[in-house]
């Protein structure tokens, strides 16, 4: 073997095992993140955590009851405004829209994708916070639902696109009208992409911070309704951590597993779902 | 998103039946129903362009493009200059892919061309789940790990043996531009990773072997074939990255120290756009305060829209050039 | 799946039925009193279960804001409104709008210094240098000068200053501006300034939890965050010349100055005052009341809980390292709050 033949052996060797270091460190990263909130968030949490309002500043114990269910009802909230428009407007783009509308709207929704979320969060403050004179639950989830919209949108139609053609032939040859069709044929058949779809939107929007910041607000009591300030999971994480109080910093971390071990379930799940169902292409 | 290939076996049917028996059966019906809601889409888009556009007159109209190259932030002068925030954004942006490029490249290649592919979807499996991990837990991490290791341990090592360079200067904070770079590293690697490594397994597979065939080792094959293949669709994949950076807000204002600023060393705290909005836009009083920080958030929409739409270019290219199914 | 769904959405609705009995008013402000304010707030909410007040601390910039902008129900500051605010909002609603001083409080420089853990004397020279950025070190002789016998290490010092909109900020550069031309030529005073040098921190929160995790800061926060996170914080010397430690009687040895001169709006000033023993880096904390209430529970509510703080609450003062309201001062608001209709 020649020296340079082995040089470049070497170099081979070297490089490769270089890369193979690279994913190792990205990939420990994940684990390092789990395991500190897992260790941390883990002694911190206790039942109050999940039961209790919290207490005045300084004050030890309490816990972010309210601002789990103020989570929970902006996500809800989200849902209602994202996956609809999500949904219904993707059938139009993969079964109804001709190519130049289609082309408009995928282009405003990947616009809207690439919105950063604090500008998100501004559009929500003067369209909805402004005119109701209120801080709410109504803007957060307006804001939630907004970034909702474009994920939804783009993978259901990628779902909704990737049905064999033959299954929409046998339903029209059938007899069966176009939303016939879409409704008892082609939906269901892009059932458990669409599902998908739609729990990998939800876990995104699920950790969002900073549309929240000036939407939701915050609120030290249980929210009434729909239309008064609301805490939430991230924003009590963020004001939590750049306290000086170390029973508010076991909360934060506390508050950072939940939210964490939600949106990791979900992706899983999401995955799980897709993984186990129709051959649909990975693209 | 990806590029939506249609393969020719799926996907819609163009048609055919008249108009009336198609208002019969509600297809007309249906059809103007999704075309609402899609259309609510384009309308709620443009609605946040002209919102921004428009409740950011006043600094547009008093400060002009002077507004991009003015280093003041002065709130109680009503001087508003918004150069601190673009640097301290940009800059950050650099740092963390300076870090997060080659370690998400060389990991790509890694899944791609080396790994089993068991071990390369399992892999892949938890890169995605990194980057699902929202961007509030960084900030989190960032707080209570990143800046203690950086105050106690980096920046001190860096000033002892680079400090002499303007970049590594000045007092050890833990938190400025340096920790704000690589908490944004870390959040930015696994979209890297994700879409280099589709561009890279879309290369055909004759490239390769006509390269190995030639008696290439098997790295220079990798780097002297496949890479520039896929650079196009891999450079798409850091524009991407980018674009995410430049956004991240929550991580960012927790660890960069909240200060207008433009210094030569990565030490020093700083402000990004993203930051100053979080911070000052419930406070803001006065119109043109208000305004100034919309502008900003106009500047941060501009410069994202323009890199994701670079981005979206370079993968497509890419993937029609490599035939294959590439996933963005 | 769908059972759960359905539960789930039955128990949001039983939450936010249970929950709509009470009458919620929304308030949003300073942070320099959030710990008495949230203790108040949980306090009244004892005694009248009906009320809830729900107070949020974002800084006294945003409390302004929020209340000129009528998102908010009243909002909370500790350095008065301005003309221009006042204006503004006389302009935007046809009504003005009130300042009720609620307590006293100071704010003290406070430090994390490695090996130091005792009170450090200040001078204002000291300050406004640090603050100004050329004083850089610890052991600089204008520090130094001051605190003889301390070992002080020769390591930078890190500024920590609010980013946020702040009262804190207010009667900080408020005094600096009163102790220093330079100070008061180059930055001035106001809620929100443009800082020579410096960390931003968010809320008194964020500046306390930066100086306890940062070695060599100094930053500046209400009596309170340094006290209850065991942070040393130092004396100052006052207009006198003697260097006073931030307590409840050198504050309200501050305010007592000013108790018989007070203006009808409320609005004054008590930094850097005349008196042997007072403490200069103090001032009233305000909240700030619309003088017309749209909603007459929300009024009554308001009213109700005024004449309370003025009255039982302040007992909760002193636990919280704040300073009682004068006599003078508790009845010439008790007499405004005629004014709220």
């Amino acid at each position: 073997m020649s020296p340079r033949l082995r040089w470049r052996k070497f170099v081979s060797g070297f490089m490769l095992t270089m890369t193979g270091v690279c994913a190792l460190v990205a990939v420990s990263v994940l684990f390092f993140i789990l395991g500190y909130l897992v260790y941390h968030g883990g002694t911190s949490i206790n039942w109050n955590f999940f039961t209790k309002l919290p207490t005045p500043v300084g004050e030890n114990g309490g816990g972010m009851a309210n601002a789990i269910v103020g989570s929970a009802k902006l996500l809800l909230l989200a849902s209602l405004l994202g996956v609809p428009i999500g949904f219904l407007g993707a059938i139009y783009l993969a079964e109804f829209s001709g190519s130049k509308v289609a082309f408009v709207v995928r282009y405003a929704a990947d616009l809207l994708n690439g919105v950063p979320s604090i500008v998100i969060g501004i559009f929500a403050y003067s369209l909805v916070v402004l005119p109701f004179k209120h801080f709410s639950t109504l803007a957060g989830g307006f804001a939630l639902g907004l970034m909702m919209i474009p994920i939804t949108l783009r993978s259901t139609e990628e779902f909704l696109l990737a049905v064999p053609r033959a299954l929409r032939e046998a339903a029209m040859a059938l007899g069966a009208s176009k939303w016939k069709t879409i409704a008892t044929v082609i939906v269901p058949a892009a059932y458990r992409g669409i599902l998908t779809a739609v729990l990998l939107a939800f876990a995104r929007v699920a950790g969002e911070t900073a549309p929240l910041l000036f939407t939701a607000f915050g609120n030290r009591f249980w929210s009434p309704g729909w239309n008064q300030p609301t805490a939430s999971l991230p924003v009590m994480i963020f004001t939590y951590a750049v306290a000086p109080y170390d029973d508010w910093h076991r909360q934060a971390w506390a508050a950072g597993l939940v939210l964490l071990g939600l949106i990791l379930v979900i992706n899983i799940v999401a995955r799980a779902i897709l993984a186990r169902g129709i051959a649909v292409p990975r693209a | 998103m990806a590029a939506t290939t249609t393969v020719p076996s799926a996907g819609p049917i163009p048609g055919s039946r008249s108009f009336l028996s198609r208002l019969r059966e509600g297809d007309e019906i249906a059809r103007l129903i999704t075309f609402l809601f899609a259309a609510s889409v384009v309308l709620v888009t443009v609605l946040l362009i002209f919102e921004l556009w428009q409740e950011s007159v006043l600094p547009r109209h008093k400060f002009g493009l002077h507004f991009f190259f003015t280093r003041v932030w002065d709130p109680i002068a009503e001087q508003f200059g918004a150069l601190p925030f673009i640097y301290g954004t940009l800059i950050t942006a650099t740092v963390s892919l300076v870090i997060a490029v080659p370690l998400g490249i060389g990991a790509a290649i890694f899944l791609a061309e080396l790994a089993p592919a068991r071990l390369s979807d399992a892999l892949e499996f938890f890169i995605d789940l990194l980057a699902a991990v929202p961007s509030v837990i960084y900030g989190l991490l960032g707080v209570f790990i990143v800046v203690p290791v950086m105050r106690d341990y980096v920046q001190p090592a860096l000033k002892s043996t680079l400090g002499f360079l303007p970049l590594f200067a000045g007092p050890a904070y833990g938190i400025g531009f340096l920790t704000a770079g690589i908490v944004l590293a870390i959040m930015v690697i696994p979209y890297i990773i994700s879409v280099s490594r589709e561009v890279l397994m879309s290369v055909p597979r004759d490239q390769r072997e006509a390269a190995l065939g030639l008696g290439s080792t098997r790295w220079e094959s990798t780097w002297k074939v496949v890479v520039p293949f896929a650079r196009a669709g891999i450079m798409g994949s850091i524009f991407l990255a980018l674009a995410r950076a430049l956004g991240e807000t929550m991580a960012v204002t927790m660890v960069i120290g909240n200060t207008p600023t433009i210094s030569a060393s990565l030490f020093s705290p700083g402000y990004s756009i993203a930051a100053v909005i979080a911070n000052e836009f419930t406070e803001a009083t006065g119109a043109l305060y208000t305004q100034a920080l919309i502008e900003l958030g106009l500047v941060l929409f501009l410069l994202t829209f323009l890199l994701n739409g670079v981005a979206r270019l370079l993968l497509v290219f890419t993937t029609q050039r490599g035939g294959g199914t590439a996933h963005a | 799946m769908k059972r759960i769904a359905g539960l789930f959405l039955a128990a949001l609705v039983l939450v936010s039925l249970a929950s709509a009995q009470a009458l919620l008013i929304n308030g949003a402000g300073a942070t320099f009193p959030n710990p008495i304010y949230s203790k108040w707030f949980d306090e009244y909410h004892k005694i009248n279960a009906n009320i809830q007040i729900n107070y949020l601390s974002v800084g006294s910039g945003a409390g302004i804001k929020q209340v000129t902008d009528g998102t908010v129900d009243f909002g909370a500051t500790d350095g008065p409104m301005n003309d221009e605010q006042l204006k503004a909002f006389q302009d935007k609603h046809g009504f003005g709008i009130l300042h009720f001083p609620t307590v006293l409080g100071a704010v003290v420089p406070t430090y994390n210094i490695p090996g130091v853990t005792v009170a450090l004397n200040f001078t204002p020279e000291a300050l406004a240098g640090i603050f100004l950025g050329k004083i850089t070190k610890w052991n600089d002789p204008a520090i130094a000068g001051a605190n003889k016998g301390v070992n002080l290490p020769g390591n930078d010092i890190v500024v920590v200053h609010r980013s946020d909109g702040s009262g804190t900020s207010y009667c900080w550069t408020d005094y600096l501006s009163k102790v220093s031309e330079e100070w008061k030529d180059k930055v001035g005073k106001g809620t929100s300034v443009n800082w020579p040098v410096g960390l931003g921190g968010k809320g008194n929160e964020g500046v306390t939890g930066q100086v306890k995790n940062a070695p060599n800061s100094i930053g500046y926060v209400e009596l309170i965050y340094a006290a209850s996170n065991n942070i040393p914080y130092g004396s100052v010397k006052n207009s006198s010349g003697s260097f006073i430690k931030a307590d409840l009687a050198s504050v309200s040895a501050a305010a007592a100055a000013v108790a018989k001169t007070m203006p009808d709006d409320f609005r004054v000033s008590i930094t850097n005052p005349p008196g042997k023993s007072a403490y200069p880096i103090a001032t009233f904390t305000w909240l700030l009341i619309p003088e017309k209430f749209s909603d007459g529970a929300k009024r009554d509510a308001m009213k109700g809980f005024l004449k309370w703080m003025l009255a039982d609450g302040q007992n909760y003062a002193e636990q919280l390292q704040y300073a009682k309201l004068p006599k003078e001062v508790v009845a010439k608001e008790e007499k405004a709050l005629g004014k709220i209709q």
